[in-house]
């Protein structure tokens, strides 16, 4: 679906995307990740045909987007990073409007009901609120049934309920049988839609893979955390919990463990032997959020 | 749909988009129409056009038509290119299958619809409140003038909206133009009135040429009603705006 081998990209004299080898296949959600000013919205641009390349090769619907025609256009959706809706239209006109630019549109009702915008369908798009203005971005991204929707940042500024809502949308997209590629800074998104992600600092893919094994982080350890029964100490924890465990300022125990099952044998043989429940135990992995974190270290966020 | 039918799609929004919107509704429609009924409250009598002796309103009727004519393609276009260039809409649409001469030729020609619309209201206006007669041998003239106006000063917004950076900055950097070209072109103040030197300088740029070749059809100045010299030096701003504009337009927003 989509393929660049080597794409570059600079601006005078700063080179903001520096060689760049992505994938991206028939069907899937794929997630780009990165801090603002890495180079992610520089990419997309470049694959939505808004930008010439300076070096690589790019195929997208195997066209080169630098090429791209009418014919083109019509089977890809945008959602921009920002876009501001014409306020005297309502949103069925606006729907309507961008369906006849297209040869095998949808049609407009289903998708305003697709994006949950069927109870403002009557209403001009300066009544809406940001989120509806986003859905209503989404609605014109696949008003001409494109097989490839880009979506910059399509939740930012969004409130969780807003966010949540938007996630649904995007999972119907899923199932419509869409390919998607999404850039975000928030690493919930991609953890709950993608189905690969690739992780962009300073116009190098530092990582990338499924979410859950970005960064190897199948392999990494697990975080058990309780509060201490009262009246013990840490020095008093079972076998080698005594020596890894931390306490933190809030009062809670953080331990790593390579082998949760048998450090929680332990620990809750330990807490049942002095009649405590440690009713606020926790086992968690680390984030994909931590791992991001990790990954963008010391990237100082640069405007784009 | 067939590139006409898109066309006709097209150009129906953005006309009910100029009808909706107040400011274009106000400053493009409403406007002329109140400087023509304050030009003949507060100036009474005659005045002399190129050797004739006209009714003060007669005089106006056709210059008022002028700042409608550019007020409905320059004044309207300029705003609209950059306000929906920097918004973001521009770019959407070049994200679509819409074919560039579609989103810039549908919204030209509302802009060159709204004028000859105005010139009209203004015709009737003018017959009714003050008596000034609608030309019948010139009216060929008359409405080549308009349309030949409307185009040439579309192109001129096309050409200017590139150097304007923000759609804030667009209002200002139209008034500054347009403004005191009025003043000096015989459509705010009767010829006879402004020093030789400024009628000079006004006489490089084309409104000075779109009153007179609108005058004209009123004065029958000219045979047939046609201003073949005017129109000529209209059409030559229009042209050479159209040669800057196919250079330099641009459709992301300049903070891109």
């Amino acid at each position: 679906m989509i393929t660049t081998d080597g794409l570059r990209k600079s601006y005078g004299e700063h080179e903001v995307v520096g060689g760049i080898d992505l994938q991206v296949h028939r069907g899937e959600v794929f997630a780009f990740l990165g801090p603002n000013g890495a180079g992610k919205t520089t990419t997309v641009e470049i694959l939505e045909g808004y930008r010439p390349r300076d070096g690589g090769e790019v195929s997208v619907l195997d066209r080169d987007p630098a090429s791209a025609d009418g014919d083109w256009r019509s089977r890809i959706g945008l959602v921009l990073q920002a876009c501001t809706m014409p306020a005297e239209l309502t949103v069925r006109e606006l729907v309507e409007l961008y369906a006849g630019y297209y040869p095998h549109p949808r049609a407009a009702t289903e998708t305003i009901e697709l994006v949950g915008l069927t109870d403002k369908r009557d209403a001009r798009t300066n009544q809406l609120s940001g989120g509806q203005l986003r859905r209503l971005d989404v609605a014109l991204a696949l008003i001409g049934d494109p097989e490839l929707v880009f979506l910059d940042e399509p939740t930012t500024g969004f409130d969780p309920s807003a966010r949540h809502h938007a996630w649904e949308v995007i999972a119907n997209l899923r199932e419509l049988g869409k390919t998607i590629f999404l850039t975000t800074h928030y690493m919930d998104e991609a953890q709950t839609l993608a189905d690969h992600v690739a992780v962009i600092v300073a116009g190098k893919i530092v990582a990338e893979g499924t979410p859950d094994t970005l960064g190897g982080r199948d392999r990494e350890l697990s975080d058990v955390s309780f509060t201490l029964p009262a009246g013990s100490t840490v020095a008093e924890l079972p076998g080698e919990l005594a020596s890894s465990a931390q306490l933190r300022e809030d009062g809670r125990v953080h331990v790593n463990v390579r082998e949760p099952a048998r450090s929680l044998h332990a620990l809750t043989g330990w807490a049942l032997e002095r009649g405590a429940d440690l009713g606020d135990l926790t086992v968690g992995r680390p984030t994909l959020e931590d791992i991001y974190l990790r990954l963008t270290d010391g990237q100082q966020e640069q405007p784009e | 749909m067939s590139r006409r039918g898109v066309f006709a799609h097209q150009f129906r929004s953005d006309l009910s988009r100029f009808w909706r919107n107040p400011q274009s509704r106000y400053f493009t429609l409403l406007m002329p129409i109140v400087f023509l009924v304050i030009f003949a409250t507060i100036f009474k009598g005659t005045t002399v056009v190129d050797g004739r002796r006209i009714k003060i309103t007669t005089f106006y009727v056709p210059g008022i038509m002028a700042l409608g004519v550019i007020s409905a393609t320059f004044v309207n276009l300029t705003q609209t290119i950059v306000t929906q260039r920097e918004n973001g809409e521009f770019k959407r649409l070049r994200g679509t299958p819409l074919p560039a001469s579609i989103v810039i030729g549908s919204r030209a020609v509302v802009g060159v619809v709204v004028a000859v619309a105005l010139s009209a209201l203004l015709l009737v206006l003018g017959k009714l409140l003050y008596n000034v007669p609608i030309p019948q041998s010139t009216m060929p003239g008359l409405i080549v003038s308009v349309v030949v106006g409307a185009a040439a000063f579309s192109c001129i917004a096309f050409a200017i909206s590139t150097r304007i950076s923000n759609a804030e900055a667009a209002a200002p950097a139209i008034n500054i133009t347009v403004l005191p070209l009025y003043f000096i072109s015989g459509v705010f103040v009767p010829e006879s009135q402004i020093p030789k030197l400024l009628r000079n300088i006004a006489t490089v740029f084309p409104i000075r040429h779109l009153a007179e070749a609108l005058r004209g059809t009123f004065t029958h100045a000219h045979g047939s009603g046609i201003a073949a010299g005017d129109l000529l030096i209209i059409a030559g701003w229009g042209i050479a705006a159209l040669l800057i504009a196919a250079r330099t337009f641009q459709w992301s927003p300049r903070s891109d």
